[in-house]
């Protein structure tokens, strides 16, 4: 940034001198730009600028955490979150031990979208979305393209000083298809770190799009019940996010007996093909980055290697807490929150088998394609597929309404009986967790296969 | 605090014809706690302005946290002005509003130490009810303070005062996880923890054994709970202006009909004293007020900001919501569906074979904008010859909610306020698809 409104030696000054265990300050600077249309209409573009800080205090096992927008109270916010956490504080802090880092990462960008005009922007996805309109059946569109550049300086009470700078670049095409009360919609989510360069790409994803909207109007409706299913690379990097990724993030964990027991490492979740691995230390992707909010470099951590629980997702508190090496995993959204454990890059690694050898002995079973939502509660998982087709006879066969997958993953994890070797990432979600949310993150997989799983229509 | 004013002026000498400048200062104070104690104190001191422009008949915007960069914010809203949608209104002049209330000094100078408390007896009651219950739960106080100009004459600014209760707790048994959960919102300091004492005591006591579902069509009751996780999203986002104006809402050509049931009434009202949702005016300045939607079945009217209003060729309802970073979009406020005549137990006892749903997981995937709603149920129970036998699993449940609601069986006598901002009775459906694996 050419205008800093906090220098360093403010930052090192502010979060030095306080009688706490520990204290870190974190400023973020973000520009965004934001384009969205509906129908024929460009319904809104803008620009915003956030700038903001927080300080975050550990006194006796107690956390204060304060955020603020005006850079002339920094001293005053570190000394109200250290009192915060002084009357929260009654036990001992554990924090797991991570080298200070001094370091300003420079940013490493392919095609900055700072550099195409607002202009061109335009351009582009008026493109898109007159491609879209002009398929006979599409009634409406929704686009939202967005890029935000973050410039985010983190400094603790230890000795840390980091610069990292990041641009997300996210876009979202919809096609809307409607005949009389009846409305389909499909969609597709994408996005890249660092790079503008796909968005000039998608005149044939927008085709897809606008004709598979009008298709699913005469789609039928899954008959429910309990089938197997063949996941595509997107979807099975939702599934792997969803039904796997959040119960090895140790915060729903590490103070929870039951957990614990049930979260043990040696425990056997799935079959000998099953790997799964997260890690911001995968170069290039959404959940990609070199330190995380809290100072501690970017791993790749091993979660389950040969269907075995090896492995899970730390801040430094609960790395501290269960005896367990921090894992670079406490990321916050931006600066009005403190860090909590979250994914970064999650994906199921290359099995040996091929599409056509999933699909190839069911006799009847669904294939479920695209990513349009999921969540979690730990032990139940859903997620929605953007398309689904009937398997028949080792086929794909039909094309269906969209579909909703459900199922309990101590369960569902064994029942994953094939894996594909085509691993592909699917950029384009983003995570909530704690009223955090998008935290940008990507996932993977190559197509898998599960056994009985509830399928449900809508 | 910007100067609003110097906002506005500089923005008309940079070439706009209109301008509206928004700002938001507001103090927000949580307390956590996690694991049945106490974790961590939170405040966030946040503010910004919002410019939207009107030049050449265009809208631009921008918004920024960086105090004092005028030149910045009105350069940012000039640039985007030409690439922006073409204005279909002007910004409002003062409007003569309702006195609403919405701030109560009981609430700003609440203690922390009073949060603590509030969490810690929660906590420690339902506790007692089931020892083993993890715990987490949320005090949140907001005290906060809007104001908007433009370049119109409106010159508006409100209090506001929130206080929240949250509770969530976990009973892991095994792999067996149940979550039960409740949560309360206030303009005063006086939220009804007694409540979710109850909610969560009742949510315990019937989920103690586990019962089997099967696939099939069947009788299917949403809790007020239910009501608001899985149907309310689907069916008000039918009743967006800017949708029905541009054809996505299935409602679209159907003002006046009777589409739903005759004994359903739905009305969105702002106005309501000491709700959290309340406000004399709307994000753009517009006079809030009591928007009925469906009364006896049929749609009554349709939500509308400025912009959706003047491409509608209709009037602004007072719905436009935003935060800093965004444009105004139509939003509810305090949304209410009227009560019935059936109480929650009659309505059990009516049942055969069923399901009561409370928590819906992933109820907002899917084809939302047709009505279509889906999704795991994360806590709900079986009903067996008018008894609720237990907990189910492996359950989901799917429907449309025009077509649920167009022939809804009952309608609860009792209505609950869910999250301070949905007020709603139970509601059964007689069929309703239903599909589960057997464990």
């Amino acid at each position: 940034m050419s205008d800093q409104l906090i220098s360093r030696d403010e930052i090192e000054k502010a979060v030095r001198g306080h009688n706490a265990d520990y204290v870190e300050i974190r400023i973020d600077d973000t520009a965004a730009t934001r384009l969205v249309y509906r129908g024929q209409e460009l319904e809104e573009i803008g620009r915003t600028q956030s700038f903001g800080g927080c300080a975050r205090a550990l006194v006796n096992g107690g956390w204060g955490f304060v955020s603020f927008n005006r850079p002339q109270d920094i001293r005053t916010r570190v000394e109200e979150a250290v009192s915060q956490a002084r009357h929260v504080g009654t036990e001992t802090s554990v924090l797991a031990p991570v080298d200070p880092v001094v370091d300003v990462v420079p940013l490493d960008v392919a095609v900055d979208p700072r550099t195409i005009t607002l202009a061109r922007k335009k351009e582009i996805f008026d493109s898109y979305n007159a491609r879209m309109l002009s398929v006979d059946g599409v009634t409406s569109t929704n686009i939202v393209y967005g890029d935000a550049h973050k410039h985010v300086t983190f400094a603790s009470s230890e000795g840390s000083y980091i610069e990292q700078e990041r641009i997300d670049v996210i876009s979202r095409l919809a096609a809307t298809a409607r005949r009389n009360g009846d409305m389909q919609q499909s969609s597709m989510s994408l996005g890249a770190l660092n790079d503008f360069s796909y968005v000039d790409t998608l005149d044939e994803a927008a085709d897809t799009i606008a004709s598979r909207a009008v298709e699913l109007l005469n789609a039928p409706y899954v008959e429910p019940g309990v089938y197997p299913v063949v996941l595509d690379p997107i979807l099975a990097g939702v599934f792997c996010h969803e039904a796997f990724g959040h119960l090895s993030e140790s915060d729903f964990v590490y103070e929870n007996d039951r957990m614990k027991e049930i979260m043990v490492l040696g425990r056997k979740f799935g079959r000998k093909n099953l790997n799964i691995v997260d890690g911001a230390a995968v170069p290039g992707l959404r959940g990609s980055f070199k330190y995380d909010d809290e100072g501690t470099p970017a791993k790749k951590t091993d979660l389950i290697r040969e269907g075995v629980l090896v492995g899970r997702l730390h801040s430094r508190e609960t790395a501290g807490k269960m005896g367990e090496p921090p894992s670079g995993n406490a990321r916050a959204i931006d600066y009005r929150f403190p860090p909590i454990v979250r994914m970064t890059n999650t994906y199921i690694e290359d099995g040996d088998a091929t599409f056509d050898e999933l699909i190839g002995d069911i006799k009847l079973g669904v294939y479920a394609r695209n990513w349009f939502g999921g969540t979690t509660s730990m032990e139940m998982f859903t997620f929605s597929a953007g398309e689904a087709f009937m398997i028949r006879d080792g086929k794909v066969a039909e094309l269906l309404r969209p579909v909703k997958l459900t199922g309990n993953l101590f369960t569902t994890l064994e029942n994953i009986d094939g894996i594909a070797r085509d691993l592909d990432f699917n950029q384009g979600g983003g995570c909530g967790k704690g009223g955090q949310m998008p935290l940008p993150v990507s996932n993977g997989s190559p197509h898998i296969r599960i056994q009985d799983c509830v399928v449900g229509e809508r | 605090m910007t100067d609003l004013n110097a906002v506005l002026d500089a923005a008309r000498k940079a070439g706009a014809q209109q301008a509206e400048a928004y700002q938001i200062a507001n103090e927000e104070t949580p307390v956590k706690f996690e694991a049945n104690r106490l974790k961590e104190l939170n405040s966030r001191h946040s503010s910004g302005v919002a410019l939207r422009v009107i030049a050449d008949g265009r809208i631009g915007f921008a918004s920024s946290t960086r105090p004092d960069d005028v030149d910045d914010l009105v350069g940012a809203a000039m640039e985007t002005a030409p690439f922006g949608p073409e204005a279909h209104f002007d910004f409002p002049e003062q409007a003569e509003a309702p006195a609403v209330e919405t701030f109560d000094p009981a609430t700003a100078s609440f203690a922390v130490d009073d949060m603590i408390a509030a969490g810690q007896s929660l906590i420690d009651t339902v506790r007692k009810v089931e020892p083993e219950l993890l715990c987490d739960a949320q005090l949140r106080r907001v005290v906060g303070e809007v104001t908007l100009v433009n370049s119109n004459g409106a010159n508006v600014s409100y209090r506001g005062s929130m206080l929240m209760a949250w509770l969530h707790g976990s009973l892991i048994r095994g792999t067996d996880m149940l979550f039960v959960g409740d949560v309360d919102a206030s303009v005063s300091p006086d939220l009804d923890t007694a409540r979710i004492e109850r909610t969560v005591t009742w949510q315990l006591e019937h989920a103690r054994n586990l019962a089997t579902m099967r696939t099939a069509e069947m009788p299917v009751i949403f809790t007020s709970s239910g009501v608001a996780d899985a149907l309310v999203m689907p069916l008000t986002l039918a009743f967006s202006g800017r949708l029905v104006q541009q054809g996505q809402s299935p409602l679209a050509g159907k003002l006046g009909d009777e589409v739903y049931d005759a004994r359903l009434s739905v009305h969105d009202d702002a106005t309501l004293p000491m709700r959290p949702a309340s406000r004399p005016f709307d994000d753009e300045g517009v006079a809030s007020r009591r928007t009925p939607l469906v009364e006896q079945g049929a749609v009554r009217s349709f939500m509308y900001d400025l912009q959706s209003a003047g491409l509608a060729k209709a009037a602004s309802t007072g719905s436009a919501e935003r935060s800093l970073t965004s444009q105004p979009n139509i939003s509810t406020t305090s949304l209410i569906i009227a009560p019935g005549e059936t109480t929650f137990e009659e309505m059990v006892k009516g049942v055969k074979e069923g399901l009561i749903v409370e928590d819906l997981m992933g109820a907002g995937q899917g084809n939302v904008m047709g009505g279509d709603f889906s999704g795991n149920v994360l806590l709900g129970y079986k009903i067996e010859n008018g008894e609720i036998v237990g907990r189910v699993k492996d359950t989901m449940v799917a429907g449309n909610v025009h077509e649920a609601l167009a022939s809804v069986s009952a309608i609860g006598a009792e209505a609950r306020w869910i999250n301070g901002t949905i007020l709603t009775p139970p509601l059964l459906f007689d069929r309703m698809a239903v599909s589960a694996k057997a464990s």
